[in-house]
């Protein structure tokens, strides 16, 4: 058999009738970011969070953390993605359920960026976690010593260092986070791959389709590769694990 | 919040679901660790071409998402003339997508055998294959166990995916159950609280066995 490719495809006006075909792959792309983004800003933030409280002296606190991680990272994505738009809304008081969906403004991206950074802050966690325990023990009995608080030792002695340490591992998880913001299109999220969907379907050019949204991915993957290998080099402690070179 | 009595009546439905699961993420599995073990065999080697091949593999498969994947095989496979259907096609997607991920768990397991191993094989007179069958292989297997089913527990949690392209898996029958009674609330917790049945014990004993090699290593 012979391939027809017709490249031209991308310029032409799609029958979706929002523009031509390449500007549905960028309106892609927007929501395939701005979800990615949003959601690592979230997992950092709740990650570093839990990733603390596993590694306090108080055992309730370090047992939350616990299950936390445990849970998120125990159930599938698509079906966390799932039960927070479909179940989370008839779960909370019926006014605020009744505001996420009616009033609530673009609800498949909400959803998918928090239920993407609380699924990815599970794994943010585990690392800032080991970070932590990786920093030599007297760093902290030094701190205290000194008669630096228990918050003032992390403030100022532990999470300084940690958080520098943990860059390298943290890399292959933002990576993930672009890759896996394409399950939201199962909530309707019209992402990257779910454009790709659209535009094969209405086309029926296969093979342009394809090749264009995986470049864009590999792109991507290639940009963020680099851009962490530049903020490892920049973050390394010397003398320390994942550094000092 | 579960409606004991809808699941109880669609168990046939569900357990059908959770057979087709375990199916693919055992085929997956054992197709990705065969072929993954080739391509990480292929990236050590000394031939360049055959290295890059594998690179090329590896990369592609892990810079892009396993939905697009799914995608790819999902339009492709009917594009080029075979017809088998989505629902055994994924059999080969994952398979192929799995393989990349595995490759990388078993290089980096080949890796953490010293050289002097290899170095001694050869001087008693051992040929490649042998020295991978008999010296590498099976201390590197045995070093990146955990890791290897850690990655089919991560496997088996991904398979949940093929619900997108309207596969009957266990996560889609819950999502056809959920829309034939208009029990969403009901369904989707307890496919939720389903799967953490099954993946955290599993987690904690690969979190016990992942211990015990350390220490004996």
């Amino acid at each position: 058999m012979t391939l027809n490719l017709n490249w031209g495809i991308l310029l032409e006006e799609s029958a979706t009738g929002d523009g031509p075909y390449w500007t549905l792959l960028a309106t892609g792309l927007q929501w395939t970011l701005a979800t990615a983004l949003t959601g690592w800003v979230i997992a950092l933030l709740v990650g570093s969070i839990v990733g603390v409280l596993r590694t306090l002296p108080y055992r309730p606190l370090a047992l939350l953390g616990d299950i936390y991680v445990e849970v998120f990272r125990n159930i599938p994505l698509l079906v966390q993605l799932f039960f927070w738009f479909f179940v989370w809304p008839e779960v909370v008081p019926q006014e605020i359920g009744r505001w996420m969906k009616q009033d609530m403004p673009y609800p498949e991206f909400i959803t998918a960026a928090l239920g993407l950074g609380w699924f990815t802050a599970a794994r943010v966690a585990e690392q800032v976690k080991s970070g932590i325990l990786s920093l030599p023990r007297g760093q902290k009995n030094a701190a205290l010593a000194l008669g630096f608080s228990l918050p003032q030792t992390y403030r100022l002695v532990i999470l300084p260092q940690a958080f520098r340490v943990v860059i390298p591992p943290l890399t292959s998880e933002f990576m993930n986070i672009f890759k896996n913001s394409a399950a939201a299109l199962a909530i309707g999220l019209t992402e990257l791959t779910f454009q790709m969907k659209q535009m094969v379907e209405y086309s029926n050019e296969v093979i342009v389709s394809i090749a264009a949204v995986t470049t864009i991915y590999m792109t991507l993957a290639f940009a963020v590769n680099r851009g962490m290998a530049w903020l490892e080099k920049k973050a390394r402690v010397p003398g320390m694990i994942g550094g000092g070179r | 919040m579960i409606d004991w009595q809808l699941i109880a009546d669609n168990r046939e439905l569900l357990v059908e679901g959770m057979l087709y699961s375990l199916k693919l993420t055992g085929t997956a599995m054992l197709g990705g660790i065969v072929i993954g073990c080739l391509l990480a065999l292929a990236r050590l080697s000394s031939f360049k071409p055959l290295s890059l091949f594998a690179a090329f593999y590896v990369n592609l498969f892990r810079s892009v998402p396993l939905v697009l994947v799914i995608f790819w095989f999902y339009f492709l496979i009917p594009y080029f003339g075979f017809q088998i259907g989505p629902d055994k096609s994924v059999f080969i997607t994952f398979t192929l997508f799995e393989a990349a991920y595995y490759s990388e768990i078993i290089r980096a397991g080949i890796q953490s055998i010293s050289r002097g191993q290899v170095s001694a094989a050869y001087a008693l007179g051992l040929t490649y294959p042998q020295t991978m069958r008999y010296i590498l292989l099976p201390q590197a297997f045995r070093n990146m166990l955990p890791v290897l089913l850690t990655q089919t527990v991560v496997l088996f949690q991904d398979t949940s995916l093929v619900t997108i392209i309207g596969i009957k898996d266990f996560m889609g029958s819950n999502v056809v159950v959920a829309s034939n009674n208009s029990a969403m609330t009901e369904m989707y917790t307890f496919a939720a609280l389903a799967y953490f049945c099954v993946c955290f014990p599993v987690s904690l004993m690969l979190k016990r066995l992942h211990k015990r090699i350390a220490v004996i290593r």
